[in-house]
């Protein structure tokens, strides 16, 4: 059986500036997979093209066997695509529930039942859902945003630094949440810069460097691994924290 | 007693600039560029109204006790229709390509420039240069206590502008198409990750554009008289201080602005020679740039009124 998302030798970049070239990633149904890398690896760059964000030059994505080069973000979700921007990811002047509504614009009915649903994943969101996005903290715009994108129900999350800026606490929790996701038959593709929790909760991982495949482990083998650390993302270890501070 | 007369005055032109700059506003919001082609705009739509009522004749038994037919009913449907027509097509073959390739709002808003004088050239060309009016009647106006004299007319245009207003904003708050014309205001690259088609919902805030447009071209035509340099001389900047003193975006704002332009505007003739009230709207737009450049209603995120 093919994977859920077949990445297969991409090039894609902005404008003519190639930022990624021909990276391969693949994904499983249900599985959680990151992609770890130093600053300018070209990770966010990879979810963007993956996700119709981006233009792709050269190379092809498959999700479900079907080929989805290159279509448009709005196509994505109609086949069961989500993606998480790592930042500016909810509509600020929006109420929580106009927020998760627009994440359901494609569903024709069924709009309160699905909002009721996502929110049992996120309690600290049901009691405020007339409240503006705005004024909500960067822990609980970043849960919002991934309520967001499970309004379709989607087969693949991708996810852009999901944590990024935020407490250990609050990251915690993201984590936390993220494997709840997993555990209902969802597969996330996520870009991560604390690649020690990422990985410890990751089924597989993969390293980018310069914008090209550089390793493929399994998460809690790759945390153990300090070839990986030293190697490729200019640490002594992973366990020593952030392997970045940006997405390109 | 004059006083009052000035601001009832103020109100119907401040009406005609308010409902003008919520269309302006509203294309704003969602596409992001100033769209300098909108007065022009109300122009076409109130030369269109004239093509049903005038060129074509369907002018219907009046309406009550205001100055116009039935027909003007037909006429103002028209004009949304022709204004909607070629605002969505300009969107089509000039703005879209633009914006797809990335330009900044600033050329996007020459480039609207470009249309309006183009515009104005068309109705030029089609209409001429003499002031037109959609009757030759006497429109008599009503007496009120202490003197007041309003034309049923005047009190259509107030009553119709906020009639307007309370339907746009039960559009941009009640339904799933104004939710994604905020959403796509807010943020369109997450509005369209979200699944949400932006460019129809940018096709859809033109339509609802056009019918402030074109309504508000309409109001004004039936207010003074329709002339082809109606959207440079008079409406142009009145609606872009209108706009910026409600707040850039925000609809609400743009109708209190322009009821405080075209108030300030009246009331300036008790003490300035009325040569210089197209003045006022130019002060206020200086002064609300230096005092509160985000406008009386201007916050964080758009919409939030």
């Amino acid at each position: 059986m093919s994977p859920l998302l077949e990445v297969e030798e991409v090039t894609a970049g902005y404008g003519s500036v190639m930022i990624v070239h021909e990276v391969s990633v693949r994904l499983e149904a249900g599985e959680l997979v990151t992609i770890i890398g130093p600053n300018g690896a070209g990770k966010s760059t990879l979810l963007k093209a993956i996700f119709g964000l981006l233009p792709i030059s050269a190379g092809r994505v498959r999700l479900g066997g079907d080929v989805v080069t290159d279509e448009a973000p709005s196509r994505m979700v109609r086949l069961g695509a989500s993606f998480v921007p790592q930042t500016e990811n909810v509509f600020p002047s929006l109420t929580i529930r106009e927020n998760l509504e627009m994440g359901a614009y494609q569903l024709s009915g069924g709009v309160g039942e699905r909002i009721g649903e996502v929110l049992e994943l996120f309690p600290e969101l049901r009691e405020r859902t007339g409240e503006q996005a705005a004024r909500l903290s960067g822990g609980q715009r970043q849960a919002l945003a991934i309520a967001r994108s499970l309004m379709l129900d989607p087969k693949m999350l991708l996810l852009d630094e999901p944590t990024a800026a935020l407490s250990p606490v609050r990251r915690g929790q993201i984590f936390e949440r993220l494997m709840s996701i997993r555990e209902r038959g969802v597969a996330l593709l996520m870009v991560e810069q604390n690649a020690r929790e990422a990985l410890a909760i990751s089924d597989r991982a993969y390293v980018l460097v310069d914008g090209r495949n550089a390793h493929e482990q399994p998460g809690p083998e790759m945390l153990a691994n300090p070839e990986v650390g030293r190697l490729f993302l200019g640490l002594d270890s992973i366990e020593d924290g952030e392997t970045d501070s940006g997405g390109a | 007693m004059d006083i009052l007369q000035l601001v009832i005055v103020g109100m119907v032109v401040g009406s005609i600039i308010g409902l003008g700059a919520m269309g302006l506003t509203l294309t704003f919001g969602v596409l992001k560029f100033a769209n300098f082609a909108h007065a022009d705009l109300m122009t076409l739509g109130m030369y269109l109204a004239f093509f049903v009522v005038v060129d074509i004749g369907i002018v219907g038994p009046h309406v009550g006790p205001f100055s116009f037919g039935w027909g003007m009913i037909l006429a103002v449907l028209f004009a949304w229709g022709g204004v909607a027509a070629f605002t969505v097509g300009v969107d089509r073959f000039v703005f879209r390509p633009l914006r797809r390739r990335g330009t900044d709002f600033l050329s996007i808003g020459i480039a609207s420039l470009g249309v309006a004088i183009a515009l104005q050239a068309v109705v030029q060309a089609v209409w001429g240069s003499a002031p037109l009016r959609y009757h030759s009647e006497i429109h008599r106006a009503l007496d009120f206590a202490g003197g007041l004299k309003i034309k049923p007319d005047q009190i259509l245009i107030i009553g119709l502008t906020l009639a307007m207003a309370l339907a746009l904003y039960l559009l941009l708050h009640r339904t799933r198409l104004g939710t994604a014309m905020r959403a796509t205001s807010d943020n369109a690259p997450l509005a369209e990750a979200s699944g949400i088609d932006t460019e129809r919902v940018r096709i859809a805030t033109w339509v609802i554009a056009s019918a402030l447009t074109a309504v508000a071209g309409v109001m004004f035509a039936l207010q003074s008289q329709l002339r082809f340099d109606a959207g440079f001389e008079f409406l142009l900047l009145p609606m872009f201080a209108a706009v910026i003193l409600g707040g850039i975006g925000n609809p609400w704002g743009a109708l209190v602005g322009g009821l405080i332009v075209g108030i300030s505007q009246e009331l300036s003739t008790e003490w300035i020679n009325t040569g210089f009230k197209p003045g006022v709207p130019f002060a206020l737009l200086i002064l609300i740039l230096i005092v509160r450049p985000r406008g009386l209603f201007g916050s964080e995120t758009q919409w939030s009124t």
